[in-house]
């Protein structure tokens, strides 16, 4: 297969670009993490805020991943980052905002209420019952989100390749523009394999990540 | 003990401002049952939720053991009190003895006293630890995790125990167990305990008293006895039954009206002619077989009649065996059910104790009616 061999002869170069693929796609979620789970969290208070913090997220992500660039692009040259790996995370990080404070959210306001009630009248304060109960219940959907935005931002890096930041859609973009058939199926297969592998490792990660209590009651079910 | 003074909670405002608890004032005295009861909305479950802070009081005062409730730290203040929901609440991320080990967390016990505790409660509430300590709530059925929730609002042991509904979650053959495990409990630990309810059987037969309340208002706190024979208006008279008579069966126990030194009883090994022998002595027309201390049946006149050998060879089964804490509506049924008017009464560990008999009930009903007219 012709595809085989271009990437036999190109290894440097398809190693080098799925680092930097991964790093970009790494560095995105890392930041949306610290910023959307936090947010998550502090909505559960008020449920006014919380449908309007989600809805700011939801209208994020209807925004193409082109046109954002296109956006971020005269606003990030006022301080000469329009073009590169600035303007692909900042992008990276708003598209991940949705699935994450939206999971968060829904995570923790769905603690079924007898255990917020029994934690409270047992004597718990706010932050023990967040801390004990809510967030150990609530990390299995946490992770779902995180593996959603995970994915969802492997495919987008790859467009990101055509404002300069690199990574596989490199081999994609070039491809295109040298019609280079064997170079375009190449970016595109790994595109998908570490989207697959991540997937993998996410849903992995769930499974250990859920309170071993819960995880028996789902194997009890089967 | 618990004081409620012109209690009130009013929920909306202006038009539309209900009063779910409408100036209430009682006193819950130290060591008693105090079983809430009315239908669904009369604000049994939010006086119990004013107790412990859960929701804030609009008018009036609570003061327990002499404190304001307001004047300590609503979270110290629950700590220091036990809870337990009708939907138990266990949490299930974590183990039976970090659902038990709950407060005694939270109050910083040290990890030994923990254990002991934990081990303790579980012990007394029959549950064997080994097997259960670390297994987790959505591994045990309902009324394991029932008793799972009561050893958890007894474990920092309060002297004071709030209850809603805490076995309506359980079918009923359970529930009448674990109420009388309860009685056993309670029986031992003495504790000051509010407990809401809408089985009007169930407060007759685990309170001290009862607070009858309806829209809101406290309508009769009595003994049940007197809520009984003596309900205050026509409200509380059909909530509690045309049934009456058979309801004060409900409050007295087995141990109230048994006879604990019945002379109608033999050993196994007796001959049965020896047996037919001492019941035409002594005009018995029911005799208790015994086996060592435990009970193995019963014989009659006509059962040993021409009869030779063991009196054991002859017995009868008894049908069912009463225990000192059921009550004598129980016993009734059952004795009207398996049509023996002569019953066993046996302890825990199933000794023989005494017996029950038909006559012993009616004895009863007509003391407690006799005592009315007085």
């Amino acid at each position: 297969m012709h595809v085989i061999e271009y990437i036999t002869t190109h290894k440097e170069l398809c190693w080098r670009l799925t680092l930097e693929h991964i790093w970009i796609v790494a560095l995105a979620l890392f930041l949306s993490i610290i910023i959307g789970v936090p947010i998550g969290i502090a909505i559960t208070r008020n449920e006014q805020t919380a449908k309007k913090v989600i809805n700011t997220a939801n209208i994020l992500m209807t925004i193409p991943s082109i046109a954002l660039f296109g956006i971020l692009l005269p606003i990030l040259s006022l301080i000469n980052q329009g073009l590169g790996k600035v303007p692909a995370v900042i992008a990276l990080v708003l598209y991940s905002q949705l699935p994450i404070i939206r999971n968060t959210y829904t995570a923790i306001t769905n603690v079924p209420p007898e255990l917020v009630e029994a934690g409270r009248g047992l004597g718990m304060n706010n932050w023990k019952r967040l801390k004990e109960i809510e967030i150990p219940l609530a990390v299995p959907v946490i992770i779902a989100g995180l593996r959603t935005a995970a994915v969802m931002s492997i495919g987008i890096a790859a467009i990101a390749a055509y404002i300069g930041a690199g990574g596989l859609g490199v081999l994609i973009q070039q491809g295109i523009a040298r019609v280079y058939e064997e170079m375009i199926i190449a970016g595109a297969l790994f595109v998908s394999l570490l989207a697959i592998f991540v997937d993998g490792g996410f849903a992995l990660l769930e499974r250990l990540l859920t309170p071993k209590g819960i995880r028996i009651g789902r194997e009890l079910s089967r | 003990m618990i004081r409620y003074e012109t209690v009130t909670k009013i929920f909306g405002s202006g038009q539309e401002a209900v009063a779910a608890v409408d100036d209430v004032t009682f006193d819950i005295e130290k060591g008693d049952v105090v079983a809430f009861l009315g239908p669904s909305g009369c604000g049994k479950t939010t006086l119990l939720r004013l107790t412990n802070r859960l929701i804030p009081l609009t008018r009036g005062r609570i003061i327990i053991n002499d404190r304001d409730i307001m004047s300590v730290d609503a979270v110290k203040l629950r700590q220091s009190m036990g809870y337990a929901i009708q939907a138990i609440g266990l949490f299930p991320n974590k183990t039976i003895y970090q659902n038990i080990a709950t407060v005694p967390n939270l109050l910083g016990w040290e990890e030994e006293r923990i254990e002991k505790r934990v081990n303790e409660l579980l012990i007394m509430l029959q549950l064997d630890p080994d097997v259960f300590k670390d297994r987790y709530p959505v591994e045990l059925s309902g009324g394991q995790q029932q008793r799972v929730g009561v050893a958890r609002c007894l474990a920092a042991d309060p002297e004071i125990v709030l209850m809603d509904e805490p076995f309506g979650a359980i079918d009923p053959i359970n529930r009448e167990e674990i109420q009388n495990e309860f009685l056993r409990i309670q029986g031992n630990l003495k504790k000051t305990i509010a407990f809401v309810t809408h089985d009007i059987h169930e407060a007759i037969k685990v309170g001290d008293k009862i607070a009858i309340f309806q829209g809101g208002k406290l309508i009769q706190y009595d003994t049940p006895e007197i809520i009984l024979t003596r309900p205050k208006n026509k409200y509380i008279a059909d909530f509690v039954g045309a049934d009456r008579a058979l309801k004060v069966l409900g409050l007295l126990r087995t141990k109230d009206a048994m006879n604990t030194k019945p002379r109608n009883i033999i050993q196994s090994s007796t001959d049965a002619r020896k047996v037919l022998e001492f019941m035409t002595d002594h005009g018995f027309k029911h005799c208790i077989v015994m086996e060592g201390d435990k009970p193995l049946g019963y014989v009659t006149p006509k059962s040993l009649k021409h009869k030779n050998g063991l009196v054991r060879d002859v017995t009868e089964p008894h049908p069912k065996l009463i225990r000192k804490y059921d009550t004598l509506r129980d016993v009734m049924s059952s004795m009207l059910m398996h049509d023996e008017y002569v019953l066993c009464v046996v302890g825990d560990t199933g000794d023989f104790i005494g017996t029950i008999t038909m006559n012993d009930i009616q004895r009863s009903i007509l003391n407690v009616y006799t005592e009315e007219e007085q």
